[in-house]
């Protein structure tokens, strides 16, 4: 009887921390099981990227569609290329689509922005996409709002 | 002078000869050749008494640790105007740091100094010589187990106290402090990634696992069976352990989030 208490607390004990380890996993990291292997793979080039990172996410309307996988820079034209996983699911955004760099509140994360185009034909793997809007660097905009004022 | 040169010696080969003893005896304890229908039970019982009953003290720690560091970082990221960023925070510092790090001292001083306590009285009252004599090998029966045990219970620990932690962040951040809970959770699993941040926190349990436990065993096997030896070894368990853990922290903290 005894030997049987210690037993069930073990087995009990052992699942809490599986079921502790797959709720890191699925609810604290945000990993999913099912997102594998279902994703297209579209480039874009922006001549700035301001603080976009791999892992961010790529939105439709707001929505997450896919992440941003690798970001390189392109040593002939010299501008970054960004390469992005879409989920397959989304197979309805036209080849002039645009691509721009958002920011998530005033001082959150980057993330893309896909405007979707009025093309007949869609975006497949490989593809790249034109129209693209760089990041919004505070710096920047700082510097153009004072020469302005100083030319007035 | 050539006293002091002569203590300096003795401590050195001192040392030198623990490091021996302690190797010597991981050595023991991993080549221990492993009886299944023996050890079994064993481990279980020793998997209660290291893990299942140091289930209370990691629940209450990890919640009320979630629970601070929800607060606190309310407090510093509102001053940002950036307080949705908490849940962010609390998971990042519980699963890579505080999870692991602050289990494996709660451990050490919970199971660790009871495995040498326990060791230590077994040596004194000469229970380890009468198995030899009746020709059980004690480490296979005595010290494997508790060794396994604690290898085995500190990594679940960690998972346990994280996952606490968390939910005792989101209870005061989403419930008491007003955070949108869409954005808690939201920037919680944007900013924390399964193999970079939740797998090198389980690494890191395991390799505290593998030290606190190691220490324990160790030092109840080699004390001075005297009550005043057992107390010894019980303190240093609990003070070599807590430092063993701090050092390894830095260095695998180093190679792991570290850019090199």
């Amino acid at each position: 009887m005894r030997t049987r208490v210690v037993e069930i607390s073990v087995g009990g004990f052992m699942l809490t921390g599986i079921l502790a380890l797959i709720l890191l996993a699925l609810n604290v990291s945000g990993l999913k099981v099912s997102d594998s292997g279902s994703s297209y793979r579209v480039l874009a080039r922006f001549e700035n990227i301001g603080g976009l990172a791999p892992r961010a996410k790529v939105t439709l309307s707001g929505v997450q569609i896919g992440q941003v996988k690798s970001i390189e820079i392109d040593e002939r034209m010299l501008m970054a290329v960004v390469a992005m996983d879409i989920n397959s699911s989304v197979d309805y955004l036209s080849r002039d689509s645009s691509a721009q760099i958002l920011t998530a509140g005033l001082l959150g994360e980057q993330y893309i922005g896909i405007t979707p185009g009025a093309d007949d034909e869609m975006l497949e793997d490989g593809d790249a996409l034109e129209n693209t809007q760089s990041a919004l660097v505070l710096e920047n905009l700082v510097s153009k709002f004072l020469f302005n004022k100083v030319s007035e | 002078m050539l006293d002091r040169l002569q203590a300096l010696g003795h401590i050195g080969l001192e040392g030198l000869s623990a490091l021996g003893r302690s190797g010597s005896l991981l050595a023991h304890v991993l080549i221990a050749r492993p009886r299944p229908m023996v050890m079994f039970p064993l481990l279980l019982k020793q998997i209660y008494f290291v893990g299942v009953l140091s289930l209370v003290i990691i629940l209450v720690s990890g919640t009320f640790i979630g629970m601070v560091l929800g607060l606190q970082g309310y407090t510093i990221l509102v001053s940002y105007g950036s307080e949705q960023a908490v849940g962010q925070m609390v998971a990042l510092s519980l699963v890579r740091e505080l999870g692991p790090v602050v289990t494996a001292l709660l451990f050490a001083g919970r199971a660790g100094s009871a495995l040498t306590a326990e060791i230590g009285l077994m040596k004194a009252t000469e229970q380890l010589s009468s198995l030899e004599m009746i020709g059980v090998d004690p480490y296979r029966r005595i010290i494997a187990p508790r060794f396994w045990a604690g290898f085995i219970c500190l990594p679940i620990l960690a998972a346990i106290f994280s996952t606490v932690g968390v939910w005792g962040g989101a209870l005061v951040s989403i419930d008491w402090l007003g955070i949108y809970e869409g954005s808690f959770w939201a920037n919680m699993q944007q900013s924390v990634d399964f193999y970079d941040d939740v797998l090198n926190g389980l690494i890191k349990s395991v390799v505290f696992g593998f030290v606190v436990t190691w220490v324990a065993v160790y030092q109840g096997y080699d004390c001075v069976p005297t009550s005043e030896g057992i107390s010894q070894a019980t303190t240093r368990t609990v003070v070599y352990a807590s430092l063993w853990v701090l050092g390894l922290d830095f260095i695998l903290t180093a190679l792991m989030f570290g850019d090199f």
